[in-house]
């Protein structure tokens, strides 16, 4: 058990050991621990390899923040790269590696980029080269940049683990459990809000427990734990740590990660992490607040840290940084450090203030120099020396950095405000433009003081609750210290000559900056984009106000005027995994069936998506090899005898009112108003624009009652556009439209043999004669004993046809019933195949003709649109450019050679002219074997299709190299004159 | 984005679909003598205003009502909730 | 100073300290030739073949923040030509043909990489819609693969053939789409117009045209007013903004388009991945980076930041073929403003006022078309006719219903 730099104290569980790993090297940690301070103790220093140039590197903060320390944490397909060693929670058995390395961590061969090629690729250079030669850019520059690029790799595995999503309602949510946010909670706890309270900690309290500030005579640390627990026996308050508020939405919407098993060995099945939508009414923003580093030569070897982190790994964790810790400040705070070390008896060797000031505490022992400036730093696997502006040398194994505190405005950015620079404070505070219903308070906020933390928390809160109307409950302010606030703008040493580094992640540098100040790029966005600085995974958040400041020092603008780049979401990065939530695998969209699925299931159908729906696609029988056996056999099964198909999935709609009729003429581009009651008729509906947009057909049970139909795709959108007509074109019109897609099954049964199945079916109260049924005619009949029924007699297939719809829950029975009644007629049933094979025979338009860009014309519908009314997209149907004397036209086509394959996709040419775009006659839209022509037939487009019946053309295709010649001919292929259906 | 209906009380914009510019309630009149000029205007151009806008949403997983909402395209505010049939009929629209 | 491998290492031996910046910073003249209102991507594109192909230099871009600050610093980075209708695929394949020789014309790294985009497909439907679009593709030249299952499954084994619900059932392949570094055109552009004397113009907002008898005689600006022969409109999703200074309404709705990028991370994705029955599609930049997107949110918005669900519907999209991507964290969000047109289709035209050209509606397919954009809109500039091959994008072609809608979905911005 060798924990080499651990000290007492801290809030870690000393009872309860963990086991880890980095590297393969197996160490020991407390609960408590996160995998950075674990690491810390054991007197690891080395934690990982820098993006550019393969600098050794160690942790510098303790927190989200975190640039250096980046690891892939856990293996296999539980593998996340790029994960922050300062937030990942100690587990038993956890086992972690450095990332971004070749050879190991010690001995990175890539560190060559660093000693040798670092000249050359400043900010930058990769635009200026790499272009010759032309071919080489692709074949060899960019593989080799590529492969070095990025951080840490995916397993390539599934992700084995499930994530939930959720959705929370609060009249207050509370982001960040610092004291600023704990004081609001509890006000607007106790006066009986319904409050969130978040953290992205694992233990709330933000800095106090990193600190040993007292508040009302207690320690920062236990009065945290108090008052959470008070907080956790209000009914009406959520504590939700672990959980990151990633984004500010419109409206009050956040949205919020919660890490539910991230701790854990196993998730055992459970949810990794849940993503949550938060609804608030009102939001209260304390997330404190950031310090900055920094820039001076060298200043990113391991062992140099935020003073900050010093102050939490010893206080909050009990581990020591440093033997002889070195401070080098520009502000009051870093002082804080420099005396927690020295009242334990930790060795101060100096302290550094940039400031010409008075020292502000008494360091035993340490060299105080003020108006001191480090320009660089020796020790390249751990800090061994620094070197003053003065070639004072000091030695030191752990340097605290302290350049200022950045409020964590990042949430009142995310809706395109701006922050504001205050000079007195040399920060960006929250600006005015704040998301609505959001107010900051605490560090957050600019207050760096811990008295005027509590009392303006309780402020905010009070003033909140009074927006809300709920009388705020008594709440004394507690009362607390801490006076070091006062700051200095300071951003960089210009004395050093070696780089000093901004953007730790991503290796930018001062030198970068001014580089790209000289190149032009001068606007923080062109900044960052020319550098990259901001851009890795930590988002600058240790680095972009330095950068911008050092801009704005080249450019002799203020820093208000410089600005900053936009803040967006997500605050810290979240796994995909989580957005997606449960929609993975089968369950991303969710099934619809039809009332046959099963039965379809029993006979083994093989099934097609269409749309969310499942679809028999044909049904094949044992001994058939290939799906055209099937098919064929289905089409002539049904045209001989007879055949039954679930056509549920079509657009289902009852419309009714005194108005239905007028209502459907405005709709419909031919007339229904004369239509008598108990007929069917097509119906061709246009879009606004004039383009034919779906067809139907609307069958007539009563005077004031209708019941449409529509394609299966356009079902949902049908009813849509039929909502807009009435509610917004004719709000006044008697009519009442409702989607019974779903309500009700429906069988197409078609064939020779169709009436004598369906007679057998239909109770014999009605008959079904062609006199007293003829073609078109509808009805409510019963079936099977007084089950309620519809009878339509349309026909898809061209053959003599019905169907016949019965409410949803008898569908299955039905089906059943249907086959049974039919075995003596060998009926069998067909899919979608089938179904479209034989409309293709008979010429009928489906999806592939009606597809968004064809007109009533170009479908030779165009005697539909009826003279004598109004209908959506008349006007417009009639523009010139839509009406052109060579409009393309539906026609049909048939291979010149029998037996030769045509595919749908072709495109048309003349025969002989050259195979380019220009000479685009059209294109084929449908395509099948016909059974009863054993041959291929084909529906398509052609300009001047209908003058052109009886040419020959080509039908070209080489992205299936299957160009043939074909010949145009009319689309109705069998059976022209429409005897079998009016038999 | 969250949307006040003015029956149902607030409502996640994700229960809507959007269509567009309110203008599209005003649908010409087709025996206009300018009705190709001015079909044409109502279909295809539009203000796309950078501010307040009244635009159609359409309530399809809810109760089927067509809203127009008064929104601001800049800052996502939504200042107004209205059902489209009142809208309509104020307009001068009937059968 | 020209850029070179060469310029790099004498720099690097000396310091650093040679360099200087990529563009000039003039002041704006009363008076130019051409005005090009809009310093992104198709704007700079527009004024540096004003100055190579056609020797027109006394040119302004007025650019109403810093150069490259629209679209072009926000895209997703793809490049295609895999477009289906005749008034449009000519004019993108011609676009190709300008990324594969851009770095040598105009002396910048824009990283043009032609690692091939692969779109599947889901249904025996869509597999033929592929072809008819392949086809057309063929009938450009543009190159075109049809893949059946197991010839994806040989380029993309990482996806999801065997859980999906909507099955992979082969794709169309295009080798030479890609992508290329979207901040690199603009300044490869910005850089090679300024050398060539065209002012770039930043921090300048047109706030005004000054026309007269229905002719433009050139803008006002917060710099003061400028004349100009010619006025050429190039703002993307601030058209409509920019239009109704001119009393012009337009055929177009501006809406927000997020996009997306994850942690770096070491190669993974070969080339562009589109998703045929949802909308995903995805590639890995060179930093490492997957750079993804979707849908528009579908309602209009200047904000250029979107909500949540889109968000959610994008992701579950890269789930539902590459479940590998669930460990790897989305890393920053932003968004666009798309100028959605009518069809779908962009314009390149002159509009009913003389002197004063318009070009826009790019949807959010405007970054490919960048090169062919500014050459065909220096064209119509220069000789006052449309190039041949944006000869249908006419700003009045629905008033004649010479619409060209790939997508057939009619004249609903927010469905393209």
């Amino acid at each position: 058990m060798n924990q080499a730099d651990r000290i007492p104290g801290g809030l870690v569980n000393r009872d309860t050991p963990m086991d880890f790993s980095f590297n393969g090297k197996k160490l020991q940690g407390y609960q408590g621990d996160t995998l950075a301070s674990a690491l810390l103790a054991n007197g690891v220093r080395l934690f990982g390899r820098s993006f550019k140039y393969h600098r050794p590197r160690g942790v510098f903060t303790s927190g989200s923040e975190e640039p250096n320390a980046l690891v892939e944490l856990r293996r296999g397909a539980f593998k996340e790269p790029n994960s922050r060693a300062t937030v990942i929670e100690l587990f038993n058995n956890l086992e972690a590696s450095s990332q971004n390395h070749r050879g190991p961590l010690n001995f990175d061969l890539m560190a060559a980029t660093d000693l040798f090629l670092s000249p050359f690729l400043g900010a930058g250079f990769y635009y200026k080269t790499f272009m010759w030669p032309a071919a080489f850019w692709e074949k060899v520059y960019e593989p080799i940049i590529r492969m070095s690029a990025g951080l840490g790799s995916l397993s390539k595995l599934e992700d084995p683990d499930c994530y939930d999503k959720g959705f929370l309602h609060c009249d207050i949510l509370i982001v960040g459990a610092g004291p600023a946010g704990i004081i609001a909670a509890l006000a607007a706890g106790k006066a009986g809000a319904k409050v969130i309270l978040a953290d992205e900690d694992f233990l709330m309290g933000g800095r106090l427990n990193s600190e040993l500030l007292e508040i009302d005579e207690m320690l920062g640390p236990d009065w945290a734990r108090k008052a959470i627990e008070q907080l956790s026996n209000m009914k009406n308050v959520r504590l939700m740590n672990r959980t990151t508020i990633y984004g500010s939405y419109d409206h009050g919407v956040f949205g919020a990660l919660e890490r539910c098993a991230d701790h854990l060995l196993h998730s055992d099945g459970k949810p990794r992490q849940i993503l949550w939508k938060i609804y608030s009414k009102k939001s209260i923003l304390a997330a404190g607040a950031i310090e900055r580093p920094i820039a001076f030569g060298n200043n990113d070897r391991p062992g140099i840290m935020t003073a900050s982190a010093v102050r939490a790994y010893v206080n909050r964790w009990g581990v020591l940084p440093g033997k002889r810790t070195a401070i080098f400040t520009n502000n009051d705070d870093g002082w804080a450090t420099a005396k927690t070390l020295s009242d334990r008896g930790l060795e101060v060797t100096a302290v550094i203030d940039s400031r010409k000031c008075d020292p502000v505490e008494n360091i035993p022992g340490a060299s105080i120099i003020m108006g001191g400036k480090i320009v660089n730093t020796a020790g390249r696997k751990r800090i061994k020396s620094i070197t003053l502006a003065n070639g004072q040398i000091i030695l030191c194994d752990c340097l605290a950095i302290s350049g200022g505190w950045s409020p964590n405005v990042h949430l009142t950015c995310h809706q395109g405000g701006k922050p504001n620079w205050n000079p007195d404070l040399n920060a960006f505070v929250p600006g005015v433009n704040l998301p609505k219903n959001m107010t900051v308070a605490g560090s957050a906020n600019g207050f760096f003081n811990l008295q005027s933390v509590l009392t303006e928390g309780l402020k905010v809160a009070n003033d909140v609750l009074h927006n809300l109307d709920i009388k705020a409950s008594k709440i004394k302010v507690p009362s607390s210290s801490d006076d070091r606030t006062k700051s200095s703008a300071f951003w960089y040493v210009k004395e050093s000559t070696k780089r000093g580094w901004v953007d730790l992640q991503n290796d930018v540098t001062v030198k970068d900056i001014k580089q790209s100040h000289a190149e032009g790029f001068r606007s923080v966005e062109h900044m960052k984009r020319y550098t990259t600085m901001g851009m890795a995974t930590d988002q600058g958040k240790t680095s972009n106000i330095l950068g911008l400041a050092i801009m704005a020092e080249c450019t002799g603008k203020t820093i208000q005027n410089t600005g900053t780049t936009i803040f967006r979401p997500p605050y810290t990065p979240i796994p995909l995994g989580a957005l997606a939530g449960r929609s993975r695998g089968k369950d991303f969209r969710p099934y619809r069936l039809t009332p046959s699925h099963k039965w379809s299931e029993e006979q083994g159908a093989v099934f097609v998506e269409v749309g969310n729906w499942m679809r028999a696609q044909w049904f094949p029988k044992i001994g058939e090899k290939a799906w055209r056996e099937t098919v064929d056999r289905e089409v002539l099964a049904t045209r001989n005898s007879v055949g039954v198909c679930d056509v549920t999935t079509l657009g289902k709609i009852d419309i009714q009112g005194k108005d239905a009729a007028n209502f459907l003429n405005i709709v419909y581009a031919n007339a229904f108003g004369k239509l008598p009651i108990g007929k069917v008729r097509y119906g061709l509906m246009l879009r606004e624009d004039g383009i034919a947009y779906d067809d139907g057909t609307t069958a007539r049970i009563n005077d004031h009652h209708f019941i449409m139909t529509t394609t299966t795709a356009n079902a949902v959108l049908v009813f849509r556009r039929l909502e807009f007509v009435r509610q917004c074109l004719c709000p006044d019109m008697d009519v009442h439209i409702i989607s019974t897609t779903d309500a009700w099954a429906q069988f197409a049964v078609a064939g020779p043999n169709a009436r004598r199945l369906l007679e057998k079916i239909i109770d014999k109260d009605y008959s079904i004669s062609n006199e007293n049924f003829p073609f078109m005619a509808c009805g409510e009949v019963t079936v099977c004993n007084g089950t309620r029924a519809r009878l339509f007699r349309i026909s898809f297939s061209g053959e003599l046809a019905y169907e016949l719809a019965v409410p949803a829950r008898y569908g299955d029975g039905l089906i059943r019933e249907l086959m049974k009644a039919g075995e003596e007629f060998d009926v069998t049933p067909y899919g979608t195949e089938a179904l479209g094979v034989m409309r293709i025979e008979k010429g009928h338009a489906a999806g592939n003709e009606l597809n968004g860009q064809t007109t009533a014309l170009n479908l030779g519908l165009q005697k539909m649109i009826s003279q004598k009314k109004d209908c959506i997209g008349k006007i417009l149907a009639q523009r010139p450019e839509m009406n052109k004397e060579d409009e393309i036209r539906l026609v049909g086509f048939r291979p010149i050679n029998k037996g030769d394959r045509l595919v749908a996709g072709a495109h048309f040419l003349d025969k002989g002219v050259k195979e380019i775009i220009e000479n685009d006659l059209g294109w084929m839209s449908s395509v099948c074997y016909s059974p009863i022509l054993e041959d291929y037939i084909g529906l398509g487009f052609i300009k001047n299709g209908n003058k052109r019946i009886g040419d020959t053309v080509h039908a070209y295709d080489k992205m299936r190299n299957n160009s043939v010649d074909v010949k145009i001919c009319s689309c109705h292929f069998v059976d022209p004159e429409g005897d079998k259906l009016r038999g | 984005m969250i949307i006040n209906h003015p029956v149902l009380g607030p409502r996640d914009a994700s229960e809507f679909v959007y269509l567009g510019d309110a203008s599209l309630i005003d649908r010409p009149d087709p025996s206009d003598k300018n009705a190709s000029e001015l079909f044409y205007e109502y279909q295809y151009l539009r203000d796309n205003l950078a501010g307040p806008m009244q635009e159609l949403w359409y309530h399809e997983q809810g109760d089927r009502s067509w809203l127009v909402v008064t929104r601001n395209t800049i800052t996502h505010e939504i200042s107004n909730v209205e059902l489209a049939r009142s809208i309509a009929r104020s307009r001068g629209r009937s059968k | 100073m020209s850029f070179s491998a060469f310029k790099i290492l004498k720099e690097g031996l000396t310091g650093n300290r040679g360099w200087t910046p990529h563009w000039r910073e003039p002041s704006l003249k009363k008076e130019y030739d051409v005005i090009v209102i809009g310093g992104g991507g198709h704007g700079l594109a527009t004024a540096f073949y004003l100055a190579k192909e056609y020797g027109i230099t006394n040119v302004a871009v007025l650019e109403k923040g810093w150069i490259g600050s629209g679209n072009i610093g926000r895209n997703t980075t793809i490049i295609r030509s895999n477009y289906m209708m005749p008034g449009n695929q000519p004019f993108y394949e011609f676009s190709m043909k300008l990324w594969e020789g851009l770095e040598q014309d105009f002396n910048y790294n824009a990283m043009v990489s032609q690692r091939g985009i692969l779109n599947l497909s889901h249904s025996d439907g869509q597999h033929d819609a592929y072809a008819r679009r392949g086809n057309a593709m063929h009938l450009t030249n543009s190159g075109a693969v049809l893949l059946d299952k197991s010839g994806v499954e040989k380029m993309c084994p990482f996806l999801d053939f065997d859980n999906a619900r909507f099955p992979i059932k082969g794709g169309i392949w295009q080798q030479r789409g890609g992508s290329v570094r979207h901040d690199a055109v603009a300044w490869g552009y910005a850089r090679g117009a300024d050398m060539r004397g065209v002012d770039l113009i930043q921090n300048c907002e047109v706030t005004g045209f000054q026309i007269k008898n229905g002719i433009c005689l050139g803008v006002e600006t917060t710099l003061g007013p400028v004349k100009a022969k010619k006025v050429a409109m190039c703002v993307a999703g601030s058209s409509g903004i920019l239009a109704e200074k001119a009393g012009m309404r337009l055929p177009i709705e501006s809406h927000v388009l997020q996009a997306f990028v994850t942690e770096g991370l070491k190669p993974i994705i070969p080339g562009v991945i589109t998703f045929g029955a949802g909308h995903f599609y995805v590639s890995q930049s060179d930093k490492g980076g997957l750079v993804f997107g979707g849908d528009i949110d579908g309602y209009n918005s200047y904000a250029q930041r979107g909500n949540l669900p889109v968000v959610e519907d994008v992701v579950e999209g890269g789930m539902a073929i590459m479940p590998m991507i669930g460990r790897a964290r989305l890393l920053r969000s932003w968004g666009g403003i798309m100028d959605m047109s009518m069809d779908g289709s962009p314009f390149i035209d002159r509009t009913h006022i003389n002197g004063l050209y318009f070009n826009g509606g790019w949807c959010y397919g405007g970054f490919k078309a960048t090169p062919a954009s500014g050459f065909c809109y220096a064209h119509l500039l220069a000789t006052d006719d449309s190039h041949a091959l944006s000869k249908q994008m006419r700003l009045d072609r629905f008033r004649s219903g010479a619409q060209f809608d790939e997508k057939g979905v009619g004249a609903q911005p927010n469905l393209h």
